[in-house]
């Protein structure tokens, strides 16, 4: 069913922006290169369902660590360096279309001609629970400690520091997070179109995947989760071409930057309390000075 | 090994070098004031390279009118880039990661326009000399080639005569140097900005002219255009002499990788050098390394 498909790929790519979101959003380092990792994941999983006959529900943890692991071989001489922010935009940016060079020659990948074939793994119901794990597994991981630091990181970096948190650690630890949710996203994606190939995974997809947080709000989870639905939904109803589409993903991204860097969510999140919470202060006054929330 | 092939590839090398150079001016022109990356800066060399395409093509003008025309219209856009999608972040002094989405955007922005109305075939330039080689020791070398490496050398003199010796000059080094101090001593630090981004943009229309003739004017220009911070990294961020010296060893490295080495090679080679001097050089050559401002 058509609706079901959408809603699959909202969730698939919800799943990745929640994973970049723990990563841009909450340590504040920006990567243009997670759709290698989305890569890795997916031809990890397609290659152990496909190649090696692996059950599903074992591959896709698999490719979960793998996308981490291959997100340690750029994350450690990086993040060691304590690279300046943009230094290590543009390593990532490098490291994705690396990582793209490489799918086209590996043998076990098949070349660019990539690999088809793939059984249907990602259904509904399927998705919808990795889905709820991943934000629930994300949730868990924003609040706890890490999630704390990764914030004051974020805030600034060398306060952070002098309070004693290990910069390196944290950061590496939040790479190694949203790889692995882009690592299943990737997955998801291989067991959902059942046809990969390299050039599915390139430098557009990863700024995709960052517009979606940054359009969501850095600093909140449900907001990147209502973004990836917006920016898959609305083109599908809209029935817009591919350009189109990423001209106005570009226009998007500047004017949040200039007229609301918060995003759509800001540093809130999402929630019933939340909604009635907004409800009953629209009608008392705001003339109290500090802000609501 | 002979020696007339070496001292074509050493041409062919300062060539490229000298077009990369332009480009690492630009690049390293905007982050000495703004201190940070700004991506949108390949987009505008790419739409100047389309600018100076249309310019001979369909207007039928000569190089240097095209050269011109590019110029200008480079340098607009990039005052326009400031003015739409920075100088509010600047005024809100917003962290350097939003400026980088912000030119991320513009970047996505411009090159997708461009596929979406102009498309995304190769536009060959008009032939521009009747033979387009010259024989000097032995080696044909590009006349292209020899023309780009002194245009280079001419404008880059002229841009550091400018900003060593004139009291707009003077201005911008202040601004660079620490934009707060300088605004207080009476910089005005709004027009001082437009300006170089303006500067930047006339080193884009050069830059992006020779590569159209060299390499054709596509949308996808972006991943040479990346190569201007490939070589401002190596000679260090903000540094002018360092993109000069940058660029021309980045240039002539590709340009011997290529022909002694592989051609195919050559792209994961300059990246490799930037991954390298990322880690291990941060400061490049010339530039001192600047940490992130809180």
């Amino acid at each position: 069913m058509y609706i079901q498909v959408v809603i699959i790929l909202c969730m698939i790519n919800a799943i990745s922006a929640v994973g970049l979101a723990v990563f841009t959003g909450f340590t504040g380092l920006m990567s243009l290169g997670h759709a290698a990792f989305m890569a890795v994941g997916a031809y990890t999983c397609a290659i152990a369902t496909k190649t090696f006959g692996i059950p599903f529900i074992i591959a896709l943890p698999m490719s979960a660590l793998m996308a981490g692991l291959v997100s340690l071989i750029i994350g450690i001489p990086t993040l060691r360096a304590k690279l300046r922010s943009d230094y290590f935009t543009i390593a990532t940016l490098g490291f994705g279309e690396a990582m793209r060079v490489i799918l086209e020659n590996l043998p076990i990948t098949n070349g660019a001609r990539g690999m088809a074939g793939l059984a249907h793994y990602s259904v509904l119901p399927t998705v919808t629970v990795i889905f709820v794990i991943v934000v629930f597994f994300t949730k868990n991981f924003i609040f706890s400690r890490y999630g704390r630091m990764a914030v004051a990181i974020r805030e600034d970096h060398i306060a952070a520091e002098m309070a004693g948190i290990n910069l390196f650690q944290v950061r590496l630890r939040s790479l190694f997070y949203s790889a692995a949710c882009a690592g299943i996203g990737g997955a998801l994606m291989a067991h959902h179109i059942r046809f990969i190939q390299p050039n599915m995974f390139t430098n557009v997809q990863s700024t995709l995947l960052t517009a979606t947080v940054v359009a969501g709000g850095m600093g909140s989870i449900t907001g990147p989760i209502i973004a990836a639905f917006i920016f898959v939904m609305v083109p599908e109803v809209l029935r817009v071409a591919e350009m189109w589409r990423l001209v106005a993903y570009g226009a998007l991204l500047v004017a949040i930057m200039v007229l609301r860097p918060q995003g759509i969510m800001g540093y809130r999140e999402f929630s019933i309390n939340g909604i009635i919470r907004y409800f009953r202060n629209l009608g008392t006054k705001q003339d109290k000075g500090g802000t609501v929330s | 090994m002979n020696f007339s092939l070496i001292f074509q590839t050493l041409v062919t090398g300062l060539a490229i070098g000298g077009i990369y150079s332009l480009m690492a001016v630009g690049y390293s022109l905007i982050f000495s004031i703004l201190n940070f990356s700004n991506f949108a800066y390949g987009m505008v060399i790419m739409l100047a390279s389309f600018m100076g395409y249309f310019a001979m093509s369909k207007l039928h003008v000569g190089m240097g009118v095209a050269l011109f025309l590019a110029m200008i219209g480079a340098g607009a856009l990039s005052f326009f880039n400031e003015r739409v999608a920075y100088s509010s972040l600047r005024k809100r002094h917003a962290p350097p990661l939003y400026f980088m989405i912000s030119a991320m955007g513009t970047a996505i922005f411009l090159e997708n326009m461009v596929y979406a109305t102009i498309g995304s075939q190769y536009n060959a330039y008009p032939q521009i000399f009747e033979v387009p080689t010259v024989t000097i020791f032995g080696a044909s070398l590009g006349k292209m080639d020899l023309f780009a490496i002194v245009f280079s050398v001419i404008a880059i003199y002229g841009l550091n005569y400018f900003i060593q010796h004139t009291r707009t000059g003077i201005s911008i080094r202040a601004a660079s140097y620490d934009s707060t101090v300088a605004e207080i001593n009476g910089v005005n630090l709004g027009a001082v900005i437009g300006l170089v981004f303006v500067l930047a943009g006339l080193f884009a229309g050069i830059s992006g002219v020779f590569l159209g003739i060299k390499y054709m004017a596509y949308p996808n220009m972006g991943w040479i255009t990346n190569k201007a911070y490939v070589a401002a990294v190596i000679g260090g961020l903000g540094s002018l002499p360092g993109a000069v010296v940058g660029g021309i060893i980045l240039g002539v490295l590709e340009s011997f990788v290529s022909v002694y080495v592989s051609s195919t090679l050559r792209d994961v080679f300059s990246f490799g050098t930037l991954i390298i001097f990322l880690v291990f050089m941060p400061s490049g050559l010339f530039g001192k390394y600047l940490e992130e401002k809180v």
